[in-house]
């Protein structure tokens, strides 16, 4: 079942993309083949593909239960969240957070989660930072 | 003699006391990384790529630390292999089962240090070979026209699902995944805007960094995730390792193992879509086949199980380098994320690369060398460190390692859209993995792309638009018929080939996981 509605969302990503390639505009410069024949013979491939799924589905993968499910899409939660911190907050307190979040929903106690985050986050900001130059996201703060 | 003189201009750049340093810091950082667990030598590599860029290294200077890096973890796969149980990346899967029974009859230290010169000894031959045959493969690349490097392009496509692969057609998705995101962006032959939908920040396309390092580095974060793996990989007990130093004539009696090992891995290693593991695999296998039929002591911890697949694994890992830098066709995907350090140092490798750049090329194999040396070196006497790192809870090493990915992407792209696009990239690549979908070729679409597309545009514009050309030569005829038997040919025995490499693996119980 799983492989049929992935290929029924490539079925859709396939023809989502010819649509999309079939709208790009020509400029002034032109060549034979032109800007489209690629992407549609991708798209192509891709909707092959897909219909081969649908058709012929391997066996059902291991998915995980719902808690573990919940479990990545938390973790993905908070790192778009964590991007978007990083130029708030600046590297050094939004790393402390991001850390500890997952280094407790991998087993550490919360509090030690804590230690262990402002142990990464300042290791990291003076290896790469401090020793090696890197430009990390700087926060209102200055770090 | 020229080649000689080539390598000693090589050796000349390689031994300046910078380079000499990235490269150890290259090679003990690799061997750290192949040695724990989730972190193999494409993860390892990909997460390092934006952090050696933005530091402003020299393009032979970033090159000499990535691929110290690349040879380094395919050293360090083993440790966990053989102390744990445990393979620290794929292609160190078959030095499990001799060198964990090894291990266990008090002979860690024995195993370890006769892998590490097996492993020296497949890693140098296989940089002599590729000393010799790249010359020789760029002789015949000189031939190719944009027709002929489109079905060149092709037959990575085609191949790069191996011989073990059971469903060509999610092979296929991922190339035409990879292909379709790489058109996002503006037209290198026209400037039209495909797929950018006015988006401000996707006019100049996807960087492949972030995509490379989404999914393959934090796709992994996910996987730990998911199974709640916070534990220490060494924490079921490392084994005493014992004695360090090498017992010569034990090394002495597999010499013809290693030899074996060492020539079926360079082949596999060059052939498109073998790679490493394919490489220890037939090493194993075919050591096993000639020197102990009836089964009395392979699994039970003979010596020569050990070296022949190390040998096999890091020959193969060497013999890889050689399309990827002769024809710019990567074969695996840990030479893919290469190909991705060459291609953002703006180094496009194939016959040019040695033709305009040599300084580079040479500077390159030299360094392998170097590395060689270096790990041999590094290996013996300090695989003490390595193993005290096993000790270290993935809890918190995962979370270091997707931080250290967010670290590299943000200070390459300064950009909060970026980052977040890593993420929805490890998101996808965790789905992917889940449907058994395979990400190198993902990669590898994202990274050929534009090139599959100019070539095929050139050649349209060569014949006037008559598809035919892409037929129009002998040469091109040769390549779609290997691009076709080698998508073929997994359908028709992919699935007893993947048998027989599970079987091998579980004849063995598992100890740990």
């Amino acid at each position: 079942m799983s492989d049929r509605i992935f290929g029924g969302f490539g079925l859709a990503l396939a023809i989502f993309y010819i649509w999309a390639a079939s709208t790009i505009k020509d400029s002034f410069m032109v060549d034979v083949v032109g800007p489209r024949a690629f992407p549609y013979i991708v798209g192509t491939i891709v909707a092959l593909c897909s219909l081969y799924f649908i058709l012929r589905p391997d066996d059902e993968p291991e998915w995980p239960h719902m808690r573990e499910f919940a479990e990545i899409v938390f973790a993905a939660v908070v790192m778009l969240i964590y991007s978007w911190a990083l130029p708030e907050f600046g590297f050094l307190i939004s790393t402390v957070f991001a850390t500890a979040y997952l280094t407790w929903r991998l087993g550490t106690q919360p509090l030690w989660s804590l230690v262990t985050g402002v142990g990464t986050s300042v290791s990291i900001y003076v290896v790469f930072h401090l020793i090696l130059g890197l430009a990390l996201a700087k926060g209102p703060l200055g770090f | 003699m020229e080649i000689l003189s080539l390598l000693g201009d090589g050796f000349a750049i390689a031994l300046t006391p910078q380079n000499l340093l990235l490269a150890v810091v290259g090679c003990f950082l690799g061997t750290l990384m192949g040695a724990l667990p989730g972190l193999g030598p494409a993860n390892g590599v990909a997460i390092l790529i934006p952090i050696a860029f933005s530091l402003g290294l020299d393009p032979t200077g970033s090159l000499i630390l990535l691929v110290s890096v690349y040879y380094g973890a395919m050293y360090g796969g083993r440790i966990s292999s053989i102390l744990l149980n445990i393979p620290g990346d794929e292609p160190a899967m078959m030095t499990c089962l001799d060198g964990y029974p090894m291990a266990q009859q008090g002979k860690a230290g024995e195993a370890l240090s006769l892998s590490g010169v097996a492993s020296f000894v497949g890693a140098f031959v296989a940089t002599c070979g590729l000393v010799i045959l790249a010359p020789q493969l760029v002789k015949i690349a000189l031939l190719f026209g944009p027709a002929e490097y489109f079905v060149l392009f092709t037959v990575a496509f085609a191949t790069l699902g191996g011989i073990s692969s059971t469903n060509q057609a999610k092979s296929a998705f991922a190339a035409a995944l990879g292909l379709g995101i790489a058109m996002i962006g503006s037209d290198s032959q026209t400037g039209s805007q495909r797929f950018t939908f006015d988006h401000i920040h996707l006019y100049d396309g996807i960087d492949f960094l972030i995509a490379i390092v989404g999914l393959f580095a934090l796709s992994e974060v996910f996987i730990f995730l998911e199974h709640h793996r916070g534990g220490a990989v060494g924490s079921a007990g490392v084994t005493k390792v014992g004695r360090i130093m090498p017992d010569f004539g034990m090394i002495k009696r597999c010499i013809p193992s290693m030899a074996r090992g060492t020539g079926l891995g360079f082949f596999s290693g060059v052939l498109p879509g073998a790679g490493a593991s394919l490489g220890s695999f037939l090493a194993y296998s075919l050591e096993k086949q000639a020197v102990d039929r009836d089964g009395k002591t392979f699994g039970k911890g003979d010596p020569r199980g050990v070296a022949a697949p190390e040998a096999g694994n890091n020959a193969a890992s060497g013999g890889a380098l050689v399309p990827m830098l002769a024809l710019g066709v990567p074969g695996s995907g840990t030479t893919a994320v290469l190909l991705a350090v060459l291609l953002q140092l703006n180094i496009t490798p194939g016959p040019l690369l040695f033709q305009k750049s040599p300084d580079i090329v040479w500077g390159l194999i030299a360094s392998l060398f170097l590395a060689n040396f270096i790990l041999l070196a590094m290996n013996i006497p300090l695989v003490g460190i390595f193993t005290r790192v096993l000790m270290v809870p993935t809890r918190i090493l995962m979370p270091i390692v997707a931080m250290i990915s967010f670290v590299g992407i943000y200070s390459i792209t300064g950009s909060t859209f970026d980052v977040m696009l890593m993420v929805g990239f490890g998101v996808a690549g965790w789905v992917l993995r889940k449907l058994d979908v395979s990400l190198v070729p993902v990669i590898l679409g994202i990274l050929l792309g534009n090139q599959m597309e100019v070539n095929l545009r050139r050649a349209m514009t060569i014949s006037d638009g008559d598809w035919f050309i892409l037929v129009g030569s002998p040469l091109a005829i040769i390549l779609w018929l290997i691009a076709i038997a080698g998508f073929v040919l997994p359908m028709l025995m992919g699935r007893r080939m993947k048998k027989r490499m599970e079987a091998a693996r579980n004849e063995e119980e598992f100890v740990g996981d």
